[in-house]
């Protein structure tokens, strides 16, 4: 009985120690299989959504002044009435398009960043411009120390982040789902604020998820069945529910692992502990040393200084 | 390298030639569109675009840029560590490339970084990403660049020592009177120059080995980094090169590049400048690369075997007919170095040294650009402008060769080792065992 709970209590330390080595990890969702549901997120609803674009005019609105976005101005329309944006771009962070399948089945779907549980472009940022909060998970971008290499935009697999390739001083442009703007005044992004219909719901993942399940559960018919951004490229924030194949509405079919997971594996097994540039560069200086003695005996005492 | 300063040469002869004029033509058209992407940003002179944010900048000034400019990385490797030093009087000018490609490397991201004053915080350990490949290749690669600069250094040194002021004094005769210092003062402060040289190049010749072996172990990090740069684009990098083996397939690639480029550049300037070809070193090298591309084929092919993509390989289509023209050219060049009557021969040295350096450049834009696709209908071919700028960076470099193999003792010198070495000297002769008196 003692002994008994005397390997119970190490049994505790050790649970502990794990927990507490687990923790000192970076929260990233790196940890296999533990994807971060208390992170904040949007499910968009394909069949709710109504094209009225409303989300799109106010995201611009709040968030215009914060990331530098200006008005897209369409061929037709010298006056400037309309901002007309053909697709996300260095002045748009989301739109809405419609899709048709056929002339009389076709679907409106939104496009913006989908807050990667494992993102490619915080992965590969050079100077840590693109960064994700531990907390609520949302992706977001610094200007102040982005270079502009553009790699996070090789690296993502939507094609989000997008550039502003017509400014003398240009930056990164995507959805930081108005951590500046609305969410830090109102507590809800702008879209999801202003959907008429109810079409983005914005939450924590777990209830995101939830209802997403739920929905798919009581409207078999009504969706494919399947929450696109629930596992793919190992989860993401932003979560789609659709009546077209998603491929069909420009959402590209993915595997459910994270591209960053296989590249940061092979980066850090060559440099773990810089343990290898450090025997290399050793191994190397004695070699070349010893070589250097040897060739100075046998050919060269007359080049002596 | 100890004292070896009477192996190289300065080069006799004019600086303003007729080429000289044509290369600056091009250096200033690349300059003007440079000057114009600075003023109204990077979309008025390029194609890139959201899909394609990297173009030919990237593609060839960068990634296949620093493999060409890998000469004086695989000579160090081979003189140093393979201890061959019988190629040492080739290193200076494969350096001298080595310095500009990585020079205008640099120079050509400062041209395709968005926020450039920016780039500081690449100093700012706050701000470091260690899970970044192109952090590692941007430190490397600033690193490498200035090793290259202290390894160069000897040749600057030397000239200064030797140097007579003679334009300096044609300089201050050609100013105004009142601009000059007076004649006593300028002697002086060149005889200061001279001492100083003379002072610190034999105490940087005895600590040079050092640098010597970061100039090779820095390459191996970035060369194989500028692999891994791509890993990450595993669903939009075509499966014909998207594999975990990226970083070490970069790493031969750019070895046996780095060869072929010292004999193309060697066969090369010996025209240009009217000069003897070194065969015994060029044969010896040639035979090198051969043993490099069958190592690179292997784990290329094995590569495609094992992940089952073989079969796309031989498709024909778009990708497959990009990578069966790499492949031709790197196998074929080396087929024929295999044979020993080719190695001897100075116009198949060249048509090799060619197919390999645009078989092995061609696996790299097939990386960076032709194999990745991001979908979506995206598309990218370069501009006017863009390949203007391009073509300028590339003509800075030629120029800046012409100019410096005139100012500062870079070439073989022919009457150091030539005279003896040209004749009969079997290749693969042990080391040391070269004839060394003149």
């Amino acid at each position: 009985m003692k002994s008994q709970s005397r390997r119970d209590f190490f049994k505790l330390l050790g649970l502990g120690g794990a927990t507490l080595l687990a923790s000192s990890v970076p929260a990233m969702g790196s940890e296999k299989g533990g994807a971060n549901n208390e992170a904040l997120g949007m499910l968009y609803d394909a069949t709710m959504c109504v094209g009225c674009k409303a989300c799109m005019a106010t995201c611009k609105r709040v968030n215009g002044d914060y990331g530098s976005l200006s008005y897209e101005r369409a061929s037709f329309d010298p006056d400037g009435l309309w901002d007309a944006p053909q697709d996300l771009s260095g002045s748009t962070r989301t739109l809405i398009k419609l899709c048709k399948e056929s002339d009389s089945r076709w679907s409106y779907v939104k496009y913006s960043c989908m807050h990667c549980q494992k993102p490619s472009c915080v992965s590969v940022c050079p100077v840590s411009a693109m960064t994700k909060d531990k907390v609520t998970g949302v992706v977001d971008y610094n200007k102040d120390t982005c270079i502009g290499c553009r790699y996070c935009q090789v690296a993502c697999s939507f094609t989000i982040p997008k550039f502003q390739w017509e400014k003398t001083l240009p930056q990164i442009v995507k959805c930081d789902l108005c951590r500046n703007t609305n969410l830090r005044e109102k507590g809800i992004t702008a879209c999801a604020e202003v959907c008429p219909v109810g079409a983005i719901t914005f939450g924590k993942r777990k209830d995101l998820l939830a209802i997403a399940h739920d929905r798919l559960q009581d409207n078999p018919g009504r969706y494919i069945h399947h929450v696109y951004g629930e596992h793919e490229l190992g989860g993401t924030n932003h979560l789609y529910l659709s009546a077209l194949s998603f491929e069909k509405l420009g959402l590209p079919t993915l595997p459910d692992n994270a591209p960053a997971e296989f590249s940061e594996k092979i980066q850090h097994t060559i440099y773990k502990g810089f343990v290898a540039p450090v025997a290399l560069y050793s191994t190397l200086c004695f070699i070349a040393l010893k070589n250097q003695k040897g060739q100075e005996k046998n050919g060269h005492k007359e080049d002596g200084e | 390298m100890a004292g070896h300063h009477d192996e190289f040469i300065r080069l006799e002869g004019k600086i303003f030639t007729k080429s000289f004029f044509v290369l600056l033509t091009l250096v200033i058209i690349g300059f003007y569109y440079i000057g114009v992407r600075y003023v109204k940003g990077i979309g008025a002179v390029s194609n890139m675009s959201d899909g394609y944010p990297w173009g030919i900048w990237i593609a060839y000034d960068v990634a296949t840029g620093t493999a060409i400019a890998c000469g004086g990385y695989a000579m160090a490797i081979l003189i140093y560590i393979r201890n061959h030093w019988k190629f040492h009087p080739l290193i200076r000018s494969a350096l001298l490339t080595s310095l500009f490609g990585y020079c205008l490397a640099g120079f050509s991201v400062m041209v395709d970084l968005g926020r450039y004053w920016n780039s500081y915080g690449f100093f700012m350990p706050a701000r470091w990403q260690i899970n970044s490949a192109m952090f590692e290749v941007a430190l490397c690669v600033m690193a490498y660049s200035t090793v290259l600069v202290i390894e160069f250094l000897p040749a600057v040194l030397w000239s200064l020592e030797n140097s007579r002021g003679e334009t300096l004094r044609k300089v201050s005769a050609w100013l105004h009177p009142r601009l000059v210092p007076d004649e006593a003062k300028l002697a002086s402060g060149l005889e200061w120059v001279r001492a100083a040289a003379a002072w610190l190049r034999p105490r940087l010749d005895k600590v040079l080995v050092f640098f010597i072996v970061l100039g090779i172990t820095l390459p191996t990090m970035h060369q194989s980094s500028l692999g891994s740069l791509l890993l990450i684009a595993a669903t939009k990098l075509n499966p014909l090169w998207h594999t975990g083996f990226l970083p070490l397939l970069f790493l031969i690639n750019c070895i046996y590049i780095g060869y072929a480029i010292v004999i193309m550049e060697s066969i090369i300037s010996s025209y240009a400048f009217k000069r003897e070809i070194e065969y015994n070193e060029l044969a010896g090298l040639s035979r090198i690369i051969p043993w490099l591309t069958v190592i690179w084929l292997s784990v290329r092919i094995g590569d495609l075997v094992h992940r089952g993509q073989i079969v796309n390989a031989l498709k024909f289509d778009f990708y497959s007919c990009f990578f069966l023209l790499e492949f031709c050219l790197v196998a074929g060049g080396s087929m024929i170095l295999f044979s020993r009557r080719m190695r001897r021969s100075p116009r198949w040295l060249f048509i090799t040294a060619t197919m390999i350096i645009l078989g092995g450049g061609l696996y790299r834009f097939n990386v960076y650009l032709i194999g990745f696709n991001p979908g979506q209908g995206w598309h990218y071919f370069p501009s006017f402008a863009e390949v203007m700028i391009t073509v300028g960076v590339i003509a800075l470099e030629i120029l800046g060769y012409q100019v410096l193999v005139k100012v500062f003792p870079v070439l073989p010198n022919p009457h150091k080792h030539g005279a003896n070495g040209h004749a009969q000297e079997p290749v693969g002769l042990p080391p040391g065992a070269v004839p060394q008196g003149k």
